[in-house]
């Protein structure tokens, strides 16, 4: 039965009837010297990208994609000539899962709420999202800056990691699902709990588990039984401080909000306990 | 190009792509009926998450005029007319039968072998001996028989006033070829577009799975269909269709109709706290929720899980415990919906009042002539 599935049945649901990107350009975009507006309402997610690449070969820098509804991968394949500079690209309003997946040193800004899987491994530049987004936000990111406003679903920061210069960072203003920050190995992650009533504990459970890299800012109450076994707790010193400051102010510079407020609130900061949390199980 | 009996070796094909599959479900909370365009464009926006191997749809307040009917949809694979004699030998025994018909297809829309489909409006012939059995226990009684027996045959809507409608093909195809848009109407739709990863594509394969008038749409995989299967099976529960999601049709009927159960209840046994949460809890929640876990642990659903369960004035969304499939619900006056992915909400409904993703484990229920759904919101993000 599944060989005649393949044979009389599988279909490319991917790449099947991708339109040429120049029909694309001449139907739904208009482009104005170095501005771009995108009308990606009857477009696959494939055509999305392929336009978004043209235009920004085409010179335009500041793009603004509209009738957005579930289209996936926005922003990935957007790796540009070296004289090229970055772009930015505001999306209007509902992107589908991966968005920003690889990101290249883009500015994304989106208008709504994302899906799930926002920023999968990127590399370098900025996500800016005026809405909540689902689980999996800022999956194995190596560079670059994730800002959400609102809530984060489940496993947010899973396997984030770090490398010399690269410092992947998180913030989140409000709350989480479970497993924030799973097996993340580097990079910071930052939630502000604000749309949390006071002394309200923050609504994930298994923080950390697996945790054996990176750091977790965390405003607000949480309970022991939160954490995963594989973080501890610490106090700010004047170097986290500074961290926290530094994100807190540029989460009010896209969001609004009042910076001193927010700093005043309880900060506590979470570490793994171990580089290593399963080297016992798995050496052999 | 390949000619007739020339296919491309099984080596070269492309490479299983894994994804997932998509679900959206839309009620109207006053009971009010509306066409299929909400469903089928809101599964048309989530493509990506089917493969054109299965899609299926199932509609309440379907059958009006029958509605103290039971309506069997019943296909025949192979167009097994053998097979279409002997069922309804079997149903002129067991059943009064009021009214049938082939359900009426689009000769437009090519799909992959496609089966007789047909439909009979039915009700219970007992024999003096069945006086006691109750309807539903004796209509599911039968249907077992039909699917375990009949080769060709699959009974694959057996519920009054509710059908369902489903084959190999994206979903909006299978609404091209049985012209739901144009013919039908219903106060819950609720759709699936598949995506098989380890059970064949086939026409009984695909989602809805349905006894009588419970439904199940379902994204994921359960692991412990086995153990379940077995469970089912002690209670007079046959599993013919060769996929994982056919577990929790019956195992709603079981607990649901069968045992009485309130949906709260019984998403708990199919995706129940970790024992370390149900430590947390205070003296009361800790004796229900292990006495549930002992007891039912058999209907434990492993594995991750999104499903849709539907059923006359109710529609449940629910995932698995640590939600590996995503579930996104929304609401607008009336209207309250489930989908995979918010997007495909928004893009049916784009004055959406709020959309909310519930916990793990945690339904959202939608019931008739209530707000019940938004008692999930509070725990929500």
């Amino acid at each position: 039965m599944n060989g005649l599935n393949v044979k009389f049945g599988y279909r490319d649901n991917f790449l099947g009837d991708i339109r040429p990107v120049d029909e694309l350009i001449a139907e739904y975009t208009v482009l104005d010297g170095g501005k771009a507006v995108i009308n990606a309402g009857a477009m696959k997610h494939k055509e999305v990208n392929d336009v978004l690449r043209e235009v920004a070969l085409r010179g335009a820098f500041e793009i603004t994609v509209n009738n957005v509804y579930g289209q996936r991968y926005i922003g990935t394949r957007l790796v540009l000539p070296r004289e090229y500079k970055p772009v930015k690209i505001v999306i209007n309003n509902f992107p589908g899962n991966d968005l920003g997946m690889f990101l290249k040193g883009h500015q994304i800004i989106v208008n709504g709420n994302a899906q799930d899987g926002v920023g999968n491994t990127m590399d370098d530049g900025e996500i800016i999202v005026h809405g909540r987004a689902g689980d999996v936000v800022a999956m194995s990111v190596r560079g670059g800056k994730v800002f959400i406003r609102d809530n984060v679903g489940y496993r947010a920061a899973i396997h984030m990691k770090q490398y010399k210069e690269k410092l992947p960072v998180l913030v989140v203003g409000g709350t989480a699902q479970d497993f924030l920050g799973e097996y993340m190995a580097g990079g910071i992650v930052m939630l502000l709990g604000l749309n949390l009533r006071e002394s309200e504990p923050h609504r994930a459970n298994y923080i950390g588990t697996g945790m054996h890299g990176g750091v977790i800012y965390l405003r607000g109450t949480v309970e022991q039984h939160q954490l995963g076994k594989e973080v501890g707790v610490r106090n700010l010193d004047d170097a986290d401080r500074e961290i926290v400051a530094t994100y807190v102010k540029k989460y009010c510079e896209h969001f609004g909000g009042n910076a001193e407020e927010i700093l005043k609130g309880n900060f506590i900061k979470l570490l793994p306990v171990s580089l290593r949390p399963y080297g016992k199980i798995y050496a052999y | 190009m390949l000619v007739q009996k020339h296919f491309e070796s099984d080596r070269f094909i492309p490479d299983k792509e894994m994804d997932a599959c998509g679900l959206f479900g839309v009620m109207n909370t006053k009971g009010e009926k509306f066409g299929g365009s909400m469903a089928i464009n809101a599964i048309k926006n989530m493509k990506v998450r089917g493969s054109g191997l299965g899609g299926g749809f199932a509609i309440y307040g379907l059958y009006p005029e029958y509605k103290e009917y039971y309506a069997l949809h019943i296909m025949y694979q192979n167009k097994n007319l053998d097979a279409k004699r002997r069922v309804e030998a079997f149903l002129k025994e067991h059943f009064y039968v009021v009214y049938d018909e082939e359900i009426p297809t689009n000769p437009d829309v090519a799909l992959f072998f496609p089966p007789i489909v047909w439909r009979y409006y039915v009700a219970p012939q007992k024999k003096s001996e069945d006086q006691a059995i109750p309807d539903d226990e004796y209509v599911v009684t039968r249907v077992m028989y039909l699917n375990t027996n009949v080769d060709d045959a699959y009974v694959f809507s057996s519920g009054k006033d509710v059908g369902v409608f489903k084959g190999v093909g994206f979903p909006e195809e299978i609404a091209d070829y049985f012209m739901l848009d144009k013919l039908y109407q219903g106060y819950i739709w609720t759709v699936h577009s598949r995506f098989p990863t380890n059970t064949p594509g086939w026409w009984g394969g695909a989602h809805p799975f349905n006894i009588l008038d419970w439904t199940v749409v379902h994204n994921g995989e359960i692991s412990s269909y086995g153990t379940n299967r077995r469970y089912l099976e002690m209670h007079n529960y046959y599993c013919t269709l060769h996929t994982d999601t056919e577990v929790l049709a019956y195992a709603v009927d079981l607990l649901m109709r069968r045992q009485n159960l309130p949906i709260e209840i019984v998403s708990k046994i199919f995706a129940p706290p970790m024992w370390d949460a149900i430590e947390q809890m205070n003296e009361n929640d800790k004796k229900l929720f292990t006495a549930l876990r002992m007891t039912y642990a058999p209907l434990l659903m492993n594995g991750p899980f999104t499903v849709i369960i539907a059923h006359h004035n109710e529609m449940i969304g629910l995932t698995d415990r640590i939600r590996l499939r995503p579930i996104t619900a929304g609401a607008k006056g009336d209207f309250v919906f489930l989908s995979s992915e918010e997007a495909s909400i928004r893009a049916v409904c784009p004055d959406l009042e709020i959309a909310w993703t519930p916990p793990g484990g945690e339904p959202v229920v939608v019931r008739m002539n209530s707000q019940d759904h938004l008692l999930s919101v509070k725990k929500s993000i």
